[in-house]
């Protein structure tokens, strides 16, 4: 991020804030139980996680914080949480 | 042209001579009349902007915030709990590089509830990044204006800019004020010429956010740019003295300082009161002189260091109290002064509207002789 006065930014340069590294906790999706229903992407507030071509989930860990809230939510009980080691 | 005025309406009238594209304001005593006036002169098409009805001085601010990176030339004003509500968005405006330009009608803050005058309410704001001038008189207030939002806008500052003039003593009395025309001040102010613009044909984020790696290099960027407005103000002063004959330029002024062994140091309409009385203390003999402080952001640390350097004593009125240490301008001017063994002694006064007569002032420059400072003046020690 350039030093522009009064700290102006074109669209889409949060971006560049690498959110992954504030993590403790990381979410592995399975893909074992997981029914593709999306909710996981629905309620991801980094807007971070994204379908793939196999109509799997996953997270973008470049951005994910950790929350939890895609395992909390999960109807399928497919996403684990684990601490992560660094 | 010369005119008699009260002060809030000069302002207001230099303010229209401004040509502020957004007004935007929520209306408190002893600011009422600067805004009313100017929503007339809006109604009245007597200056044509967009006067914006909000419902708090946050919106107001926040409205003047949202103008002002749109493009336009933006005023507000304010005072005391007013400006205390907009504290958050003070550091945004400074941060986001808005120069807007707002008057503070000072006055004491609450609790205990006081609507009169003195300085704790715009002190409080130092941090900021806002500049801050204190006007002597209501010519002086006229014309901070015009030269505020010089500065302000001068791409090498790009910095908010509050005019401060001491609510009731000035803003509600009567003085006759030289009022520039409008061919006059558009010679002086030329349109505003923004440095980014919010345009949704380029979108653009302003206050983006800044991760430890970067915070700390835009904070040092802000006090840099408020370091240049020292400059700024002393070149635009000097230009509008060069048009109008009224001088500006200095940060601070000195009166009868030469041999003086004590000096008062002040801010805002109290100078007025301390003149008197030094022109009083000459005629006895007394070597008494004042130096007065026009912008306390940037503070002129090096100008305070030359102009005190004769003297012996420095007694500093405050008309603010940082509460468990002094006043904010006796800090500043003890720090401006450092080493070089002058005795700078503060005198927290007038807090809350109480009346300062040239006879307190003589009182104060026998306190500082005899080396008693750092003190509440005049005290009602029967109601403790």
């Amino acid at each position: 991020m350039a030093l522009n006065v009064g700290c102006a930014a074109a669209p889409g340069r949060a971006r560049d804030n690498r959110t992954g590294s504030w993590r403790v906790f990381k979410p592995t999706f399975r893909h074992e139980t997981c029914t593709k229903c999306g909710l996981c992407e629905t309620v991801c507030p980094e807007g971070c996680v994204k379908e793939r071509e196999d109509g799997y989930f996953d997270p973008d860990y470049d951005y994910c914080k950790g929350c939890g809230l895609c395992a909390e939510e999960c109807p399928a009980d497919d996403i684990e949480m684990a601490q992560e080691e660094k | 042209m010369m005119e008699i005025l009260e002060g809030s309406h000069a302002v207001a009238e230099a303010v229209r001579l401004c040509r502020p594209q957004v007004v935007s304001a929520y209306p408190i005593t002893p600011q009422t009349h600067i805004v009313e006036a100017l929503a007339s002169m809006v109604a009245d098409c007597r200056l044509d902007a967009e006067y914006i009805c909000v419902e708090s001085e946050f919106s107001a601010l926040s409205s003047c915030l949202g103008a002002s990176a749109a493009g336009s030339r933006v005023y507000s004003a304010t005072t005391s709990q007013g400006l205390a509500l907009m504290f958050e968005v003070c550091f945004n405006v400074a941060g986001m590089r808005q120069p807007i330009v707002m008057t503070i009608a000072n006055r004491a803050l609450g609790a205990p509830l006081n609507i009169w005058n003195d300085q704790q309410d715009s002190i409080s704001l130092r941090d900021a990044g806002w500049m801050q001038c204190y006007a002597e008189d209501n010519q002086e207030a006229t014309d901070l204006h015009f030269i505020t939002y010089r500065v302000a806008e001068d791409h090498n500052v790009l910095l908010p800019a509050m005019v401060c003039f001491d609510g009731y003593t000035l803003t509600h009395t009567y003085e006759p004020v030289d009022l520039p025309t409008q061919e006059e001040i558009d010679a002086f102010l030329p349109p505003f010429k923004p440095y980014n613009t919010l345009d949704a044909k380029k979108p653009m984020s302003l206050g983006m956010y800044a991760t430890p790696d970067y915070y700390m290099e835009f904070r040092y960027e802000i006090d840099e740019a408020m370091k240049r407005a020292k400059q700024a103000f002393a070149h635009a002063g000097r230009e509008f003295a060069g048009q109008f004959g009224r001088d500006y330029s200095g940060l601070v002024e000195g009166y009868r300082l030469e041999d003086a062994d004590t000096a008062f140091v002040a801010m805002g309409s109290l100078c007025g009161t301390v003149k008197d009385a030094i022109d009083e203390m000459r005629a006895d003999g007394m070597k008494v002189g004042l130096l007065k402080i026009r912008t306390f952001r940037p503070f002129p640390s090096a100008e305070i260091r030359k102009a005190l350097s004769g003297v012996s004593r420095v007694a500093v009125l405050d008309k603010n109290v940082s509460l468990g240490q002094k006043g904010a301008v006796a800090l500043e001017v003890k720090d401006a002064v450092y080493g070089s063994g002058i005795d700078v002694f503060d005198y927290i006064i007038a807090l809350g509207g109480r009346d300062v007569r040239k006879s307190d002032i003589r009182t104060i420059a026998g306190l500082a002789e005899k080396g008693i400072g750092d003190q509440y003046y005049g005290l009602r020690m029967e109601v403790l």
